[in-house]
Order: structure tokens, then C-alpha cells, then sequence
């Protein structure tokens, strides 16, 4: 530019750039609210394949129903056999079906983060006024919410057909909110250890896989050693090594708050006391793997 | 049938970088309970083996499996870099051979020892506990790295379905019907570990000779079945 100026002196008084009418958009600027809201929404459908192809939809719509089913049947024999009480407990529903909600978690959280980062699509995202907390957010509420749906639905399920079954209204709503309550617990805790170990890897295979290892291999592990402290009879340290997976973890928490009956080996599970414990665990992963996560896309890349 | 580079490139792609890390964490796992039990409890033969029954036999090296199997083909397949090795002069059955081999050794190598460390560990190879569940270990990791290389070939979700092969059959489904018990690669290898150990402490409800042959039968149709899908492999886009 500057060679073509020292070659015609006037040339810049002479050049000006032409109007030629396009139209600046003077629309409603949505902003960053509605775009969090948008990426939540988005997230929330494609855990369950909804807005993806066919073939995605397939195994969240089965683990869904693999999740209902075992409920529906409850419910056909309580009714059928007049007993009056449901065979399980509300609160009980969820650990007993912890591989299926293990395997939806491992499924949906890599899809969810993996492949924003594997096609670098990141940058995308932060082009447009979002923060990285409104990313962390939007993602880590989708994850739990779509987790909340799976460990819920169950739960109407068998409440409805309780009360259609005509059993005591206080004593299943009382059982029905504080199942309420653990699945709420459970789902932001999972989602939030999901979400973490998958925003770890671009690779959608090595992510499903992380999410399955922590959660049935420390449950695994956690159970086997509580079985072996029962046969030696120390029972007292039962209750700590449920500190050490998920799952056991909610076990405890519900077992010390709302009044569920422990899976522990002898039914050993927490007191109040030793509750708190657990309380401050679950509340310090939650925190934590938001922080990580907000750690993590502090660098869009990898 | 075998090709040292294939096989260099495969060992990069299954231990590279953090991929490894999971890898170390199971093992590790198993020998720190090993090690806390042996100390708090002292050895005891029957604990010995529930924990390497119940910990590395079902839930590790299956787990170990699908992380070497498919790692070894899944993640090529997925990005498309898989065509830069088949328009290499090496035929397909080679490839897959290679891959095999790869994921026998890996899934060997991180199962099969840490089960030896954790049973001496626990009671010194009392009853021939440790011996025999190395012996399953070695033989379900050749088996189930043949399948899940398969799977890697077969399905882009071929990771999840490998888990929930692991976990649901084997695990939920096994413990609940007795006839998928047949069907379960960790009964065929716990047929072998069952005649090696001190009778009643490990059982299986598979017959030595038809654990034996299915365990053949499944690697060898499994191996050629991958070749078969590589040689008309389809690169199909992203979802």
C-alpha cells in the first residue's frame, strides 16, 4: 500500500468505499443466556440421540426402557399378588440398576464433550459471546439432567402404579420424594465424574471406557473389600471403604439422610455422624469436577 | 504373518500418552488391595481366591481386554487413518495377525502378571490359587483380545458393546441365567483354572473339553472374521 501511495500522491483523497446497501442487522441480539440455554437443550436431546441419526438413538431408547422395565414388572406383581408394599424401596431402585445407569453415562458423556474437542469445534463455540462457565454449565447440566430422566422415570413408574394399586398415600409419597432426592444427588454426581474423565480425551473409546473403570471397578472393589472386613468381623470400617466409589457413596448418603436400607455387606451402612462424611464427599466431587472441567477448557485445544 | 512395523505402530496407538494410564490404574488397583488384605486379614486361601476371581478375572482383565482389543483397530478405523496401512503392500490377514498379537501381549502383559503379583501376595500360591488364576488371566486374554478386535472391526460402538459383553452378560447375566454361564469366555478360562487349583476352591460350569475347543473355536473364527471385514472395509463419515 504504502509503495502504491508513494506512486500516486492524490490516489487516497480520490478512493472511498462504496455503500452498495447491504443492511446491518438491527435484530434482537439473543445473547449470552439464550446461547447457554440453546447448548443446554442441544446436549440434554443428543444424550438421548434425539436430533442424531438413527443409529444413535438406538442404545440411550433401549438402556431407557431396560432402565423402566424392571419397574413396570414390580408394579404388575404388586398388584397382581395384593401385597400391599412394592417390592423394593424407592431409594434402592437406583443402586440395584447401577450398571445400566453406568453404561448410559459412558455412552453419552464422551459424545457429549469428545467430539467438540476432536473436531475442534471449541473455537467455535467461544467465537460467540459464551464464557467457558457457561460451556462447563450448559454441558455438566445436560449430563445431569438427562441422567436425572433415566433414574426418575423409574421411580414415577413404580409410584404411579402404587398409587393406582391403591397402597398408602403418605407412606409412598415420603418414599417417592426421598427417592426423589438420591436420584437428584446421584445424577449430578455422576454426571459430573462422567463429564470430566470424558473432556479428558478427544477419543471417544478411551472415554467410554474411563467412565465404565471408575464406575463398576471401584464399586467392584469396594464391595469385595467390605465383604472380607464382614467375614473378619470388623465390621466398624464397613462404613469408610463405601467412601471410595460412587455409587456406595450415594448408598451412604441416602442410608444416613433419607432413610434407605444399605446394600452394604450386613446392611452396615453410615449413622448421621459418619453421614456428614459422606456428605462432604459427594458435595467436594461435585464442586471439584466442575472445577476441573472449568480447568480443563481453560485452554480450547489440547 | 507378522509385521514388525504394523506391530510397532500398534503398541504406539495402545500405550501412547495417556491411553496407558488406565491401563496402569487396574493393576495397580488389584495389588494394592492384594497388599492391604494380605496385612489386615493374613493369608487365607479362600479369600485369596474370591478376591482374584471376583476383582481380576471378572472385572479386570475383561475390562483390559476391551481397552487393547479395540484399541488396537478401533480408533484407526474411526479417523480414517487406516488407509494409509491398507494401501500398504501388506495383506489384510497379516494386519489383523499382527493387531492380535499386539493386543495378546498388552492384555497379557497388564492382566495376566499383576494376577500372579496380587496371588503370591496374598497367600504365596497356596492351593496353586495364584498359578491357576494366571493361567485363566493368560488364556482369557487371548480370547477376548481376539473378539474385541473383532468388535473393532464389526461397529464404530464397538468399546461400548465390548462392555456391555463384559458387564451385562457376563457379570449380570451369568450370575442370574446358568445357561449364559456357556457362553462366557471368563467360565472357559475358569475351566482350566479349576483343574490346576486344589479341588472346591475355583468352580466352573464349563467342562474342560468344551472350554478348551470354544476357546480355540472363538479365537481362531474371531481372527479370521476380522481379516474377512478388513479386506472389504467401508469408510463410512462421521455419524
Amino acid at each position: 500500500m504504502s509503495t502504491q501511495k508513494a506512486q500516486h500522491p492524490q490516489a487516497p483523497a480520490a478512493t472511498r468505499i462504496h455503500n452498495i446497501g447491504y443492511r446491518n442487522y438491527d435484530g434482537p441480539r439473543l445473547g449470552r443466556a439464550y446461547e447457554r440455554r440453546a447448548l443446554f437443550s442441544q446436549s440434554l436431546r443428543g444424550a438421548y440421540g434425539l436430533g442424531r441419526s438413527a443409529k444413535s438413538k438406538v442404545l440411550p431408547m433401549i438402556l431407557f426402557a431396560v432402565m423402566c422395565l424392571p419397574a413396570a414388572i414390580m408394579v404388575a406383581v404388586a398388584v397382581a399378588t395384593k401385597s400391599g408394599k412394592l417390592p423394593v424401596e424407592y431409594t434402592a431402585y437406583a443402586i440395584m440398576t447401577q450398571p445400566i445407569i453406568g453404561l448410559f453415562l459412558a455412552s453419552q458423556a464422551p459424545q457429549s464433550v469428545s467430539r467438540d474437542l476432536r473436531f475442534k469445534t471449541m473455537s467455535l463455540y467461544f467465537s460467540r459471546p459464551i464464557e467457558r462457565s457457561d460451556y462447563a454449565l450448559a454441558k455438566y447440566g445436560a449430563m445431569a439432567s438427562a441422567l436425572f430422566i433415566l433414574t426418575a422415570a423409574p421411580l414415577v413408574v413404580l409410584y404411579v402404579g402404587s398409587l393406582l394399586a391403591e397402597m398408602d398415600f403418605t407412606d409412598q409419597t415420603k418414599g417417592f420424594a426421598q427417592g426423589m432426592v438420591s436420584v437428584t444427588v446421584l445424577s449430578v454426581l455422576f454426571g459430573g465424574i462422567g463429564l470430566v474423565l470424558a473432556a479428558l480425551t478427544p477419543r471417544r473409546g478411551f472415554g467410554v471406557a474411563a467412565v465404565i473403570a471408575t464406575l463398576t471397578i471401584s464399586y467392584a472393589a469396594v464391595s469385595l473389600i467390605q465383604e472380607i472386613a464382614r467375614a473378619n468381623d470388623s465390621e466398624g470400617v464397613i462404613q469408610w471403604f463405601g467412601l471410595f466409589s460412587p455409587a456406595s457413596l450415594i448408598d451412604g448418603f441416602q442410608t444416613a439422610f433419607l432413610g434407605a436400607s444399605s446394600a452394604f455387606p450386613g446392611g452396615a451402612g453410615p449413622d448421621v455422624g459418619v453421614g456428614v462424611v459422606y456428605l462432604l464427599a459427594v458435595s467436594g466431587l461435585i464442586v471439584g469436577s466442575y472445577a476441573v472441567l472449568m480447568l480443563r477448557y481453560r485452554k480450547v485445544g489440547l | 504373518m507378522y509385521n514388525p512395523t504394523v506391530a510397532r505402530l500398534t503398541y504406539r496407538a495402545v500405550l501412547g500418552r495417556r491411553r496407558a494410564a488406565i491401563l496402569f490404574i487396574l493393576p495397580a488397583l488389584l495389588l494394592l488391595i492384594a497388599t492391604s488384605v494380605r496385612i489386615f486379614v493374613g493369608p487365607d486361601d479362600q479369600i485369596a481366591a474370591d478376591l482374584l476371581g471376583g476383582f481380576a478375572i471378572a472385572a479386570m482383565v475383561p475390562l483390559i481386554g476391551v481397552i487393547a482389543g479395540t484399541g488396537a483397530i478401533a480408533p484407526e478405523i474411526d479417523d480414517g487413518s487406516i488407509v494409509y496401512l491398507l494401501a500398504k503392500p501388506v495383506k489384510r490377514s497379516t494386519i489383523i495377525f499382527t493387531k492380535l498379537i499386539v493386543a495378546i501381549a498388552v492384555t497379557m502383559a497388564f492382566s495376566a502378571i499383576p494376577t500372579l503379583i496380587a496371588g503370591f501376595i496374598l497367600n504365596g500360591n497356596g492351593q496353586q490359587v495364584a498359578i491357576a488364576y494366571t493361567v485363566a488371566a493368560l488364556v482369557a486374554s487371548i480370547a477376548y483380545s481376539a473378539l474385541f478386535l473383532l468388535l473393532g472391526t464389526v461397529s464404530r460402538h464397538a468399546v461400548v458393546i465390548g462392555l456391555i459383553y463384559a458387564l451385562v452378560w457376563e457379570a449380570l447375566f451369568g450370575s442370574l441365567v446358568p445357561g449364559a454361564r456357556t457362553l462366557s469366555v471368563q467360565q472357559w478360562s475358569l475351566a482350566l483354572a479349576e483343574k490346576i487349583a486344589t479341588e472346591g476352591l475355583i468352580g466352573s460350569d464349563v467342562g474342560l473339553p468344551l472350554a478348551v475347543s470354544l476357546l480355540l473355536g472363538v479365537t481362531v473364527v474371531a481372527t479370521w472374521y476380522a481379516g474377512q471385514k478388513l479386506r472389504v472395509l467401508k469408510l463410512a463419515g462421521e455419524e
